[in-house]
């Protein structure tokens, strides 16, 4: 009998990923007239069902510890908005003997932006010349002034809270007012104002004025649980919705990108993947591809997809994929502030997440590291959970009425102190594909490699000795452990435990840099890859540096960016 | 029965509302509360009401853990204890289902009943008030282990259940009134920190 071929649906544009960047761009693609389909690795997301906003602790069974406990001490606690891991039962990765990393995925329609921080930064101009500036690492192909215009848009239409201080490196954006500081926050302040740190009002993509049809915050400090109202920035609920009221976006969910499939010109005319809820193997057909994946997957999927063109993984001559892999150099100390015992009852819940930070002060001054790092700071009378009173209990030790009293009189009195600071890439610092391992779906998977340069452990040793120092300016006490999870002063002071772990603090990129040289980038300047016209990557893989500021707010900036620039090659006939 | 969702808009009219009729802003309007509720209903579905049937520990080191439990956060005049919050029902869930805790909390409680079988010639729970007391003022702290390394594991053991009580205590209802917490709500503006001296 005669078969005959359906006719193949071949969409303008594939995207894979429906994070920030993929969501980024999604929504202008669409909107400039595009056909997008787009790849999500999970389901869809139904705020008003997967949402856990406003339940109290007592509501759960598990009290937020999650199953088996196993989110006890952890970001995945059950409260958190849905399917964001640190393993995913199934799709494991591996590390070379001696190196620890740490990966938190998603699986979820808005990626990680459903439960990251929503801080929101501004790279500075310095950010893209550190090589010129300092001789470490490398200049991006792009200066601040071209990313610019882009930061406008974005914060304009996703709304960030902020203030005009014209500090340097740490560019002003469009900001909507921010919130009143709370009592924590007001104690450190007077202490940073003391000591010549600067401490200013957060920059956040949370809402205190009404936008684009989205309420503004309502003040109960879960922004983290993902939030019914969209009043703080997620992919799932800003992004995808404009793309999806075009009329010209299609999601395909449980979506596995296997491999990016190439014609015999070299240019990307599939990608095959697994549809996770039938488990057959899929194509999609497109004439332009924007890869956005999250970083370190969108190396994993150019790896991966190695053809007689390009045996090393598409578009990587280079040889750079996965390579100048960095994520930010964290480090955590708590104190205690006896001025907060017995302090009046009353709601310090506010935004989710902090409304003042300090921005890297000691800019063009001479240090004893290159670079910077702010710091986030927060605590005082939050709802209490689980693991927050392991603190008191090993300093108080005994049981009783004195332990239960002395429980109440501590609560809210510590401040938890974090240092986000700038990684210089290195050269044994990276991502391949792991020889022997594979996934369930038989994809092959990650292994991470790693060292902290000598650079990064003495920025970390410098945090630690700031924070002590704002902590005894303000009349504390130095503890151990994190502001969730603080602990008495003689545990965790080892200097092992003062670096954060490698990919801990969830800002891993740099693995599909951008560049003007085509043998040490995969990317050229608009984050087009150099070998492959057609295929573009859109999260924070492209980045030549990770400065400290957290990179989401770049992710959407340059996404945007890259999308404006598809358009045009399409409507020039060029992709 | 299907779950209605709340829009935000709906809730803040009924903010609005009620903060024109000059009532206080602090309290979750009824429809947000119902959608809560609904919301957790399958998580309890499985609950029976009334007696807890525990999951993972025996009747008897049940009650052991029942009464360790209220005697580490017990009741007083301002609040209720570990008991009415629920905490041993919440740590042998989590016992159930996590091997580690198993060993810990199921090998401590039968640690602690030998101890007191070898030093009273009973279990814990049998034993008198003064020598329960004398046990865990014992196993109660880091430093008694130091000068006796036979007592360490069970000043782990005590240590582990300690910050459990806690999460099971401080993070119930009467816990968290208990402490003071105040929030979880919605609000149509954050005022700040209260004027406080030395704030």
């Amino acid at each position: 009998m005669l078969q005959i071929n359906p006719i193949r649906k071949v969409y303008d544009v594939c995207i894979i990923g429906s994070g920030a960047g993929g969501g980024t761009a999604a929504k202008v693609l669409t909107e400039g007239g595009l056909n997008v389909v787009m790849l999500e690795a999970g389901p869809r997301l139904n705020p008003d069902k997967d949402f856990k906003e406003h339940v109290w602790p007592y509501q759960l069974a598990h009290r937020g510890a999650g199953v088996a406990a196993k989110g006890r001490l952890e970001f995945n606690n059950e409260f958190l908005a849905p399917n964001g891991f640190w393993e995913i039962e199934g799709e494991p990765y591996t590390t070379a003997p001696g190196t620890k990393f740490r990966w938190f995925r998603s699986r979820i329609e808005g990626g990680r932006t459903n439960h990251y921080g929503r801080i929101s930064l501004r790279f500075g101009p310095a950010d893209f010349k550190a090589r010129s500036l300092d001789g470490m690492g490398d200049d991006w192909p792009i200066a601040y002034e071209e990313l610019a215009p882009y930061y406008d848009k974005v914060e304009s239409f996703i709304g960030v809270y902020g203030t005009k201080e014209n500090f340097p490196n740490a560019p002003d954006g469009i900001f909507q007012p921010p919130p009143h500081p709370r009592c924590t926050e007001t104690l450190i302040k007077k202490a940073c104002d003391h000591l010549n740190i600067a401490c200013i009002p957060a920059r956040m993509a949370i809402l205190t004025q009404p936008l684009n049809g989205r309420d503004a915050c309502h003040y109960c400090a879960q922004c983290g649980r993902g939030c019914k109202s969209a009043s703080n920035f997620s992919s799932s609920q800003v992004m995808i919705p404009p793309a999806t009221a075009t009329g010209r976006f299609t999601m395909i969910a449980n979506a596995m990108a296997r491999e990016l499939v190439v014609d015999k010109t070299g240019k990307v005319e599939s990608v095959s993947y697994i549809d996770k809820s039938t488990g057959t193997e899929q194509r999609v057909y497109a004439r332009a591809f924007v890869v956005a994946a999250s970083a370190c997957e969108s190396a994993r999927l150019l790896l991966n997809s190695r053809s007689s063109l390009f045996p090393n993984g598409l578009a990587n001559s280079s040889g750079v994929v996965g390579r100048y892999l960095t994520d930010s150099v964290g480090s955590d100390l708590a104190g205690y502030f006896p001025q907060l015992e017995n302090f009046p009852i009353h709601n310090h819940d506010g935004a989710g997440g902090m409304h003042m930070y300090m921005p890297w002060w000691l800019f063009g001054k001479k240090n004893d590291f290159l670079r910077g790092y702010h710091i986030e700071f927060g605590g005082g009378r939050n709802l209490p959970s689980v693991g927050q009173f392991d603190g008191v209990n090993a300093e108080h030790e005994g049981y009783g009425l004195s332990l239960k009293q002395q429980t109440r009189t501590s609560y809210g009195a510590v401040i938890g102190f974090s240092g986000r600071g700038e990684m210089i890439p290195n050269d044994k610092s990276f991502c391949d594909l792991d020889p022997t391992v594979v996934d369930r779906w038989g994809i092959p998977v990650l292994r991470f490699h790693w060292q902290w340069g000598e650079n990064e452990i003495k920025m970390a040793q410098h945090m630690r000795e700031t924070f002590r120092s704002i902590i005894e300016s303000a009349g504390g006490r130095v503890m151990g452990g994190t502001r969730r999870h603080p602990l008495p002063a003689d545990a965790a002071q080892s200097a092992a435990a003062s670096l954060s772990e490698p990919g801990a603090i969830i800002h891993e990129l740099g693995t599909v840099r951008m560049g003007n040289n085509p043998r040490t980038s995969v990317l050229n300047r608009n984050c087009q890859a150099h070998d492959v016209k057609n295929l573009f990557v859109a999260d924070a893989a492209p980045f030549v540096t990770n400065p400290d500021k957290n990179p989401t707010l770049t992710i959407t900036a340059l996404a945007w960016r890259t999308s404006e620039y598809l358009i045009d090659q399409a409507k020039k006939g060029e992709v | 029965m299907a779950i209605e969702s709340v829009s935000r808009r709906s809730v803040l009219k009924s903010i609005t509302l009620g903060a024109a009729a000059g009532s206080v802003l602090s309290v979750i309007p009824l429809q947000a509360a119902e959608h809560i509720h609904n919301a957790i209903e399958s998580e309890k579905a499985d609950a029976p009401a009334g007696v807890y049937t525990p999951k993972f520990f025996n009747a008897h080191d049940y009650k052991t853990l029942q009464a360790l439990c209220e005697t580490i956060l017990p009741a007083d005049a301002d609040a209720g204890g570990a008991l009415e919050a629920g905490a041993p029902e919440f740590i042998d869930l989590l016992t159930s289902e996590n091997p580690d805790y198993q060993s810990k909390l199921g090998g401590g409680i039968k640690g602690l009943d030998a101890e007191c079988a070898k030093r009273f010639g009973k279990p814990y729970l049998d034993a008198a008030p003064d020598q329960q007391k004398q046990i865990l003022d014992l196993i109660a702290y880091r430093k008694n282990a130091v000068a006796d390394p036979s007592l360490a594991s069970a000043v782990e053991f005590f240590a582990f259940l300690r910050n459990l009580v806690s999460d099971g205590f401080f993070t119930s209802k009467i816990g968290i009134r208990y402490l003071g917490y105040k929030g979880n709500t919605y609000r149509l503006d954050f005022p700040g920190c209260p004027p406080v001296p030395g704030v």
